[in-house]
């Protein structure tokens, strides 16, 4: 039955898009960790970290998709979640530290012994354990989102008001975890950490495994999202999307629909914060800044939206300019998303994977 | 004792004193209606006289300020919302056919079946033979086999129209509110509409709201004239055009 459910969303440009992203994950590491630093075909470890960070990017693209994109729910909080999803793996790395802070306390986190706590916070408890960890980077994000989607899909919240919720959410989150005494670091954050399931996290293997994990995560979501949006569940939610009071009429109870892709779009968010942390190094309150969240709406925009692959292909195509933008002319990049973000409103109202179908369509035989 | 008085009805729809009021003005100013089981009944009046707003009430879009709705003799509507409604058994025609553009004839009444709601049901369910069957049927009454496969948004205005209907074949309610199905139809459209109206009338209690007197006529139902959110006269069409007071309405002061 499950098989069932994952298989049924399975297309052939789907299970290519999966093979891709799968052979990525396991080629540049496996270049990086076989062949000799010397070598044209060597992979070095900041390109394995680069390439990690856009899979969770993409991940993440995938999730503002999944609601965005498939449920005409335009939020603009989602890397609320992948930040929430990143705190609680940075609170488990911290946690790996142990006696090895600067200040050699074997319970404490450097940044508490620094603000004068005596002990461990009530909800540091437990994230010494990763499975612990684990269980939360996906429990916390989806009971925010569950939280929130409850009282804002039963009041019929929708449209702009919907994205301005849910943006006033992810800036108030921002403004409480700069707080000192929230004690998850402050504006500092979390950082300078040094072992994940006991292996160092500056070591290549690390990078190279964290990188791998990354794309199997995307391809797992990949495959997920597509058996969802497969499902006769996907056909009622863009039906939803496209006419929710006709749906209402047919008999559906249209938040439950929302609920569900808003949940698990807010779970697999933070999946994806949970494997960028120890990939950058550093989670701090900055992740909440509404700023973040639009560009990854903008990602899917440009990749192209109510697509799977769309996302995955804007997520990376995005960042990759920003990372050469910001490298070799700093000062341009904002005005650069300001005008891809209208170029796309304008000319491309379906994104890469639209323009493709475009020409496709033009160079067929009328 | 009001519960007493709608049990012993056997309307399958049931007004009583239905208010309702938008800053002041009363679109349903103390409405009563009653529907019988396989009725087919047609509502007329002027523009603003509160035949959508009854709609809207009946589907639960609309909350009443006052009065009693009550369905199959015992559902209160004014407790319950659209899906709730839309469940018990009411189905609902819009002026503007609204079908689901981006999905495929088939779909958009794969949708509109009646059974599975759900949205975790919905995420294991494949079609059933009987779905399938039933999709078929309805298919060939609405004569789209050929075009099951094609988008919504890519059928013509009259296709549209008919893949509407089907969708509510599909959804088979016992109650049917069709909102001014022949609005810019031409004359021989209007007349097959009636048809189909009538066919469908065979097994489904059916309201029709319209302004069209030609194709009232062509319905030859009992028909309910509303006039400032209250009833005005009620009866056959040759009757309710007899009344001084519905003259009066329609022609003016």
């Amino acid at each position: 039955m499950i098989t069932r459910f994952l298989w049924q969303g399975m297309g052939p440009s789907l299970r290519a898009a999966v093979l891709f992203v799968l052979a990525i994950g396991i080629i540049l590491p496996l270049l990086n960790q076989l062949m000799p630093a010397g070598s044209t075909f060597y992979v070095p470890a900041w390109v394995l970290q680069l390439i990690g960070k856009y899979l969770c990017f993409a991940s993440l693209a995938l999730a503002v998709d999944l609601v965005w994109g498939f449920c005409g729910i335009l939020t603009l909080g989602h890397a609320a979640f992948f930040a929430l999803g990143g705190y609680c793996m940075g609170m488990y790395l911290m946690r790996q530290i142990g006696s090895r802070g600067q200040y050699g306390n074997p319970l404490l986190p450097d940044f508490m012994v620094f603000l004068n706590y005596k002990e461990l916070p009530w909800f540091w408890h437990g994230f010494d354990q990763f499975w612990f960890a684990a269980i939360m980077i996906v429990l916390v994000p989806s009971l925010l989102a569950l939280a929130l989607g409850w009282f804002a899909f039963r009041s019929r919240v929708t449209g702009v008001y919907l994205s301005i919720i849910t943006q006033a959410m992810t800036f108030a989150l921002m403004l409480a975890f700069f707080r000192n005494d929230m004690g998850l670091g402050g504006n500092n954050g979390m950082t300078d950490f040094k072992d994940i399931l006991g292996f160092s996290v500056q070591s290549d293997a690390t990078r190279a495994t964290l990188c791998f994990a990354s794309a199997l995560v995307l391809a797992i979501f990949l495959v997920i999202s597509a058996a969802v949006v497969g499902s006769r569940f996907g056909k009622a939610l863009t039906a939803v999307r496209d006419a929710e009071s006709r749906m209402r009429f047919l008999g559906y109870r249209v938040e439950g629909y929302k609920l569900f892709v808003f949940v698990l779009s807010a779970a697999m968010a933070g999946v994806a914060g949970a494997l960028y942390v120890p990939q950058v190094g550093i989670i701090n309150p900055s992740e909440f800044s509404p700023g973040n969240s639009i560009e990854a709406v903008l990602w899917v925009a440009v990749g192209g939206r109510g697509t799977l692959i769309g996302p995955i292909i804007g997520a990376f195509a995005v960042n990759f300019g920003k990372t050469y933008l910001t490298g070799a002319l700093p000062e341009v990049w904002l005005f650069a998303l300001g005008a891809l973000f209208i170029a796309v409103t304008l000319f491309l109202p379906k994104g890469i994977v639209g323009l493709w179908a475009q020409v496709r369509k033009a160079r067929a035989p009328a | 004792m009001s519960m007493t008085e709608h049990r012993s009805t056997s309307a399958l729809l049931y007004l009583s004193g239905v208010t309702v009021s938008f800053d002041g003005f009363k679109a349903l100013n103390n409405l009563s209606l009653l529907v019988e089981p396989g009725e087919m009944r047609a509502i007329i009046g002027p523009n603003g006289a509160g035949k959508t707003t009854m709609m809207d009430v009946v589907t639960g879009k609309t909350r009443p300020d006052e009065g009693e709705v009550v369905f199959d003799g015992k559902a209160d509507l004014t407790k319950l919302d659209e899906s709730d409604i839309a469940t018990l058994g009411i189905g609902r025609k819009f002026q503007k056919p609204t079908v689901f553009e981006n999905h495929t004839v088939r779909d958009n009444l794969l949708l509109a079946l009646a059974g599975l709601r759900s949205w975790y049901k919905l995420l294991l369910a494949a079609p059933t033979k009987a779905e399938n069957n039933r999709l078929a049927e309805i298919l060939s009454i609405i004569r789209m086999e050929a075009q099951q496969h094609m988008l919504a948004a890519r059928l013509s205005h009259g296709q549209k129209q008919w893949l509407e209907i089907g969708m509510l074949l599909a959804q088979d309610p016992k109650l049917l509110l069709v909102d001014e199905p022949v609005a810019g139809m031409t004359d021989v459209e209007t007349e097959t509409t009636a048809q189909v109206l009538r066919e469908i009338n065979k097994t489904h209690s059916v309201v029709v709201v319209e302004h069209d007197m030609s194709f009232v006529r062509a319905l030859g139902v009992k028909v309910t004239v509303l006039h400032e959110g209250s009833m005005l006269a009620e009866g056959t069409l040759d009757q309710v055009s007899a009344d001084q007071r519905v003259v009066e309405v329609y022609l003016g002061r």
